[in-house]
């Protein structure tokens, strides 16, 4: 059977590590996808083309969980058998949450500035940095892997959760004054 | 239909055959057939040399007539000639009415979720429209090549929606083709540019047709075409350009909007020509005759028609936007942009996107060939005639899917740009105390109101047992397959007492319906029904065996052991004689059922070994981790 027991990672054939290298993980999707994709059983039998079509399903989930480093760190974290609050309530830094409502008010207020277009690239430059330090942040605490610092991660993927949907937000924001032109 | 031909036990059928495959745009305006044929892929002609075929279907008391035919006999048949079946297929009656009275049809009001247009031959449905061009085409690709068409690869626009793509498959099924796979029509034409030779980065197909808008961004690396995101409008093509320059036309001459429909037919068909010829010639003439007779005579220049088209062509620059958005990359990083449809032959059309893409174009190949040259060359691919063919297509589903939650809003499980196959699942929970029912509406669309999405389906998951609410999980399984069509699952778990549904979508044909259909194009009588799945259960078996032989071939030694090869033989021998000596297609079914079933365990050992081998060419430790961060 194709091994639907073996983690995202040994199906990859890569450690399970938060640093991977994006362009050989691409490289190794590819080749996976060469051998098990629907396209290489046109010809076969029913029962090949089904087994074909999980074993792709797979291999694409496989690939979305590991190349975006957010659904990685939640990917690895459930692995090391971390349990993480989908609610978000847990999250404990009321500094950082500060931060979060004013960046939001910013957001709704980018419409009515002077210059709404040169205001919305300043805030996306800005939420973009913040996910970088969070990326940063999670290499550092997977890196060490202590519990403690495993307890910390799971804040930080809470934490890039909120800035991702900020980030998302202003690109919508962004797409709409673009096709106002 | 060509004599079944089955291999002795052992003796596999020469292993390299060439299986007779081919690729077909079914167009709005016109449709073409492709096939490879010593390793070059070209469109076909008909025996007039013509290789498009117009998408004009005519019926009358004597027969059918598809093509050009049926399209000059438009003007004076309008309501037995149907011209634009893919802008009614896949879409219900509601759409169908919206999309304006513009259609000369008479549609019929019937139980069916289906539009019928009633004709002197009877009611038909898009779905038998399209099935005739079809027909047309398989039929000339056949009497080209000679011999039987094993299967064909269909386009389908890529912003086509699930009821589009359903209702197209099925229009196949009725034409009696086998479809190995739809294609979407940028990634076919990505493919035609063989842009896989050497010409690896990323690249930009826009594709404008007559009726339909797409564009895809996709990344080419040794022979993978991944899609990273498409988009497009499923109603905005050239058809649309001629209804603008007609309109000023109008004006011009003098001419109220709702003059009668000979003379708009001969405004539009004047406006489309002064279109044609600007792509030539800096200013043309236009000369219109008018119903109170004598004629209005006015000129036309580039100038004005940029004028007139900007804000359509605009539309699709916010498209292009859009995409490249999605796909995460900027306009400057794209290496080339392949002009598609015969749309893209209008200048304005080529200076704006150049402008927005910051280079020139292409537009090597004939836009208007160009996709039936890629399904062929994926058709051929598909068929299995180029085993050491590294070429894979990875694509996308278009638009979101989710399901309908409390007070109107979507649930998206599926966003867009999701590479396909997919499977997701979300679990819901009941709102009501004891509630033993739940509603499932099945939504297709980026909007966050469910009345702003199309509708795909609607089903009621029952059984469920009453418990208090909130307490009961319900998983909603979406699975998208590599022909872009979904299938909704829905099922309870704590009770381990559960109920699934497979969805059909709203606009589309029951399998009643269609096997109905199928049974009238035969001219009745069951014993032709069974004689045809007959031949279908044998050819089908024919297939298994050939696969089959084909991989002990090549590593049956490898991954069986001899009592275990001695065993898959033993059960290939009593498929080939049950095939070769049943007259029961039921029976020949039962036998390949029997034969996959014994043979699970080789499959998925060939999956496995597939996989290993894949990744043999990589060593863990290749990754140090002083290979420094990834770049994000």
């Amino acid at each position: 059977m194709f091994d639907f027991s073996k983690n995202y990672f040994e199906l990859f054939g890569m450690p399970a590590d938060f640093l991977l290298d994006a362009s050989e993980l691409a490289a190794r999707y590819r080749e996976l996808q060469k051998v098990v994709h629907p396209d290489r059983f046109a010809t076969s039998g029913e029962h090949s083309q089904r087994i074909s079509l999980q074993s792709a399903t797979m291999v694409n989930e496989a690939y979305e969980s590991l190349k975006d480093p957010l659904k990685r760190a939640q990917y690895l974290l459930g692995l090391k058998g971390i349990e993480l609050d989908a609610k978000q309530r847990s999250l404990n830094d009321p500094a950082f949450l500060l931060e979060q409502m004013e960046l939001r008010e910013a957001l709704a207020e980018v419409r009515h500035a002077a210059d709404p277009q040169n205001e919305l690239d300043r805030l996306l430059q800005q939420i973009g940095q913040m996910i970088k330090t969070q990326v940063a942040l999670l290499a550092v605490q997977f890196e060490d892997s202590s519990p403690a610092q495993l307890a910390a991660a799971a804040q930080t993927v809470q934490k890039m959760q909120f800035l991702n949907k900020l980030h998302a937000e202003a690109e919508s924001i962004d797409a709409e004054l673009e096709d106002s032109y | 239909m060509a004599l079944l031909q089955i291999a002795e036990p052992g003796q596999t059928a020469a292993p390299h055959q060439h299986r007779l495959a081919a690729g077909i745009d079914l167009g709005t305006t016109n449709s073409l057939v492709a096939t490879v044929r010593s390793g070059q892929a070209e469109t076909l002609p008909d025996e007039q040399g013509r290789h498009l075929l117009p998408s004009v279907v005519r019926y009358t008391p004597a027969g059918i007539e598809v093509g050009e035919a049926a399209r000059l006999a438009a003007a004076g048949d309008p309501l037995n000639t149907i011209s634009s079946a893919k802008r009614l297929i896949g879409r219900g009656i509601g759409d169908v009415k919206s999309l304006g009275t513009e259609l000369p049809y008479e549609f019929v009001n019937a139980d069916s979720a289906v539009p019928r247009i009633r004709t002197v031959a009877g009611d038909v449905t898009p779905i038998e429209v399209s099935a005739e061009i079809l027909k047309v085409l398989g039929l000339r690709a056949q009497e080209t090549l000679g011999g039987d068409l094993v299967g064909v690869v269909i386009t389908v626009p890529a912003y086509f929606d699930d009821a589009q793509r359903q209702a197209t498959k099925d229009a196949a099924r009725l034409s009696g083709l086998h479809v190995y796979r739809l294609l979407n029509e940028p990634t076919a034409a990505a493919v035609a540019y063989g842009l896989d030779r050497g010409a690896d980065g990323v690249h930009a197909i826009y594709d404008l047709g007559g009726g339909t808008f797409d564009v895809s961004v996709l990344r080419l690396n040794k022979g993978v075409f991944e899609v990273m995101a498409t988009g497009g409008d499923s109603a905005l093509g050239g058809d649309d350009f001629d209804a603008v320059i007609a309109a000023w036309l109008l004006a011009q001459a003098g001419l109220s909007a709702d003059t009668d429909r000979g003379t708009l037919r001969h405004v539009l068909d004047q406006a489309r020509a002064a279109k044609e010829d600007l792509a030539t010639h800096p200013r043309v003439n236009v000369t219109l005759s008018l119903p109170q007779g004598g004629d209005w005579q006015g000129e036309l220049s580039r100038a004005q028609l940029a004028e007139m088209l900007d804000p359509l062509i605009r539309k699709t620059i916010n498209t292009c936007r859009r995409v490249l958005r999605d796909a995460g990359v900027r306009a400057d990083e794209i290496e080339d942009v392949v002009m598609v449809g015969g749309s893209t032959r209008t200048l304005r059309v080529r200076e704006m996107v150049g402008e927005f893409f910051g280079r020139e174009p292409l537009v090597d190949i004939d836009p208007d060939r160009v996709v039936a040259i890629g399904a062929a060359i994926q058709a051929d691919v598909l068929a299995g005639n180029k085993p050491d063919e590294d070429m894979l297509l990875l694509d996308v589903n278009p638009l979101s899917l989710g399901i309908e939650t409390m007070g109107g809003l979507t649930e998206r499980i599926i966003p867009r740009n999701t590479t396909i196959p997919v499977a997701r699942a979300q679990e819901f929970t009941t709102f009501k105390d004891g509630q033993t029912a739940m509603a499932v509406h099945v939504v297709q669309g980026e909007r966050e109101l469910v009345s702003d999405c199309r509708s795909l389906a609607r089903f009621e998951l029952r059984g469920i047992p009453p418990m208090v609410a909130g307490a009961a999980r319900i998983r909603v399984t979406f699975s998208v397959d590599a022909d872009g069509l979904l299938h909704v699952e829905a099922k309870e778990q704590t009770s381990g007492a559960s109920a699934s549904v497979e969805v059909k979508p709203s606009y589309g044909l029951t399998d009643h319906e269609i096997s109905g259909m199928l049974q009238a194009s035969l001219d009745h009588a069951r014993d032709d029904m069974d004689l045809r799945r007959l031949v279908e259960e044998r050819v089908e078996a024919q297939r298994v065996i050939e696969a089959l032989n084909a991989a002990l071939a090549s590593d049956g030694d490898e991954l069986l052991s001899a009592a275990e090869r001695a065993d898959v033989e033993q059960a290939l021998r009593h498929l080939t004689a049950t095939a070769n000596d049943s007259q029961d297609p039921r029976e020949v079914e039962a036998a390949i059922k029997r034969l996959e079933k014994h043979c699970e365990f080789y499959v998925e050992r060939r999956m496995n070994s597939g996989i290993r081998k894949a990744m043999a060419g990589h060593r863990v430790d290749e990754f140090a981790r002083d290979d420094g961060p990834e770049a994000d």
